[in-house]
């Protein structure tokens, strides 16, 4: 998911500076935060669950953290395809607007209409009640090139840090 | 920044806000090590009570807290809000010739203010556009105390001290102050009043909306203008820093964790919903007050006279008419945001989104923007493109929330 800030003057990116600051966020980013077991990561912050023949995609939690609260959502039609690093849509939060990329390739065939109305529960519930859109793989093999729970939760500490 | 990380855009606009303000710092200020950013008085106490610090205008200055931008905006309605906007730059102006020297530079009328009141005026530029927005208040014949923006800091130093040379050099009496040495505060909402009455023995109830008065609040001698950036009933209180920390527990205490800290985020959705402008976005350089719906700040006895900077096509626009208008916008969808085109409902474009979001307290979206003037009245309906895909909006009265200024009945 690429985050894209608009110019004003107060949007700024949600960013936490100080070692202050990033002691109150330390507790937050303990593992069972960073990701939900059986789920497979995007280095775009979005996470699929595969199960059979059917695949369903959402932000991860880390993503929402920073995002704050997301106050719109919008989604592909069902039927509709999707690529592999393509965005499909986006996520808009009080201050920022992201798009959403889609960390594999295939046809919708389910779309979550209750963000429409409750866009919110993308941060109370990012990975249950926070599902986006179920799509039916058009390449399985894609899933193995996305990162597991651990490397994931690496690569989220890697990035916070890394400002 | 497809598959990129989070934080290499947000790098990338921290990097942008600190090289803006690249100059000297006065001595109160602390730097934060490393990333060059300013930090207020309340920098520690911000941290302390969960404040998500980001960078603005060079300051590293508390977005939100614990709660999030939404509760922290409703809360400023239904309670009330404590900010801390000492990032903002407080100066006084004295001298025999202050007020006359004012007026070169603003379109106020600062000779008809009567002492103690103050107005929002605009700082102007040789093509009549915008230096920028500020608050003024006449304390007395002799000295005028205003607050201008923390980003335009050093723009308005520059102007204010290159005109005052001039000034001074033709014989004029002006010397002015940077109040470096205080902290400036906002407290807003239904709350406000009663929670500062307990701080000071002055009878609140006798200040007006646009007054000030310097007088003792919790043990220091504080400037207090009753006025805001909310829309809501509020002060903005300059106090010495090294009593900002007291004055913001104080007022925290009082108010029994009713008035909460409150972030810039939560700032700019009350303005937004108030329909005040940001200086950066709604008002610019090469936006005249006219265009930006200000006519009512300039003086009447100006608007005769002039002598201000850009009199003369700041006046013939008062004639003539501008030729784009700053109106307001509900739309659906997405929330429309700066720089998104406004279209009329054939799909010809006619203005420009110049701030939006969604506003917590009506739970729609709210944006500000430039229309040509003919298609800016109110019920007006436009498309407005958001990532290239056009949403119903229409043009709406201004302000979206109803302003509670506290005014003599």
């Amino acid at each position: 998911m690429a985050l894209r800030m608009w110019a004003s003057s107060t949007a700024n990116a949600l960013k936490l500076s100080s070692s202050a600051s990033k002691s109150h966020l330390l507790p937050a980013f303990s593992i069972s935060r960073c990701f939900s077991s059986g789920l497979k990561y995007a280095n775009s912050h979005e996470w699929v669950k595969h199960e059979g023949s059917v695949a369903t995609i959402g932000i991860s939690d880390h993503a929402q953290d920073h995002l704050g609260e997301v106050v719109f959502v919008e989604l592909p039609e069902e039927k509709s395809s999707v690529s592999k690093e393509k965005n499909f849509g986006a996520v808009e939060s009080v201050k920022a607007t992201s798009e959403i990329i889609s960390p594999i390739s295939g046809e919708v065939i389910e779309v979550n209409t209750k963000l429409a109305d409750s866009p919110g529960l993308i941060n109370s519930s990012p990975y249950e009640e926070g599902w986006m859109i179920k799509v039916k793989p058009s390449n399985p093999a894609e899933l193995e090139s996305l990162m597991g729970p651990k490397e994931y939760t690496k690569f989220c500490e890697e990035e916070d840090a890394a400002h | 920044m497809r598959g990129g990380s989070l934080w290499q855009l947000g790098q990338s606009i921290t990097r942008r806000l600190a090289q803006s303000d690249k100059k000297p710092l006065s001595p109160r200020r602390h730097f934060a090590s490393g990333a060059d950013l300013k930090k207020t008085a309340l920098y520690d106490f911000h941290v302390a009570h969960g404040g998500k610090m980001v960078p603005f205008a060079g300051w590293s200055m508390p977005i939100q807290y614990k709660d999030s931008i939404i509760d922290s905006t409703v809360n400023c309605r239904v309670n009330g809000s404590l900010f801390d906007v000492a990032h903002m730059c407080g100066l006084s102006l004295k001298g025999k010739d202050c007020v006359p020297f004012l007026e070169t530079l603003v379109v106020a009328d600062v000779a008809g203010l009567a002492p103690g009141t103050g107005s929002l005026t605009v700082f102007t530029n040789e093509k009549g556009g915008a230096i920028d927005d500020s608050v003024i208040t006449k304390v007395t014949d002799e000295h005028i105390y205003l607050v201008v923006n923390a980003g335009c800091r050093d723009k308005d130093l520059a102007h204010i001290e290159e005109h005052m040379k001039a000034f001074k050099s033709k014989g004029g009496d002006v010397s002015w102050h940077i109040h470096d040495e205080r902290s400036l505060l906002a407290l807003q909402g239904p709350l406000a009043a009663p929670v500062l009455q307990h701080l000071t023995k002055e009878d609140l109830s006798k200040l007006y909306f646009g007054q000030f008065q310097i007088l003792d609040i919790n043990g220091s001698t504080c400037f207090l203008t009753r006025t805001g950036y909310t829309g809501e009933d509020g002060f903005e209180i300059s106090v010495p820093s090294e009593h900002a920390v007291d004055l913001a527990k104080a007022i925290l205490e009082k108010s029994e964790g009713k008035v909460r800290l409150t972030g810039l985020g939560a700032r700019d959705s009350l303005r937004l919903e108030a329909g005040l402008s940001l200086y950066g976005n709604d008002m610019e350089q090469h936006i005249s007050p006219v265009e930006a719906g200000l006519t009512w700040a300039i003086g009447k006895r100006r608007r005769a006279e002039g002598g201000f900077l850009g009199a003369d096509v700041i006046l013939k626009q008062l004639e003539d008419e501008p030729t784009i208008r700053r109106v307001r916008f509900f739309s659906s969808g997405p929330p429309a945001r700066s720089h998104s085109e406004v279209h009329d409902e054939n799909g010809n474009k006619i203005g420009e989104i110049t701030s939006g979001g969604f506003s917590p307290n009506l739970k729609k979206n709210i944006a500000m923007g430039y229309v040509k003037s003919g298609q800016h009245k109110n019920g007006t309906k436009v498309k407005i493109l958001v990532r290239g895909k056009p949403y119903e909006g229409n043009i709406t009265k201004m302000p979206f929330v109803a302003t509670k200024y506290y005014k003599p009945t």
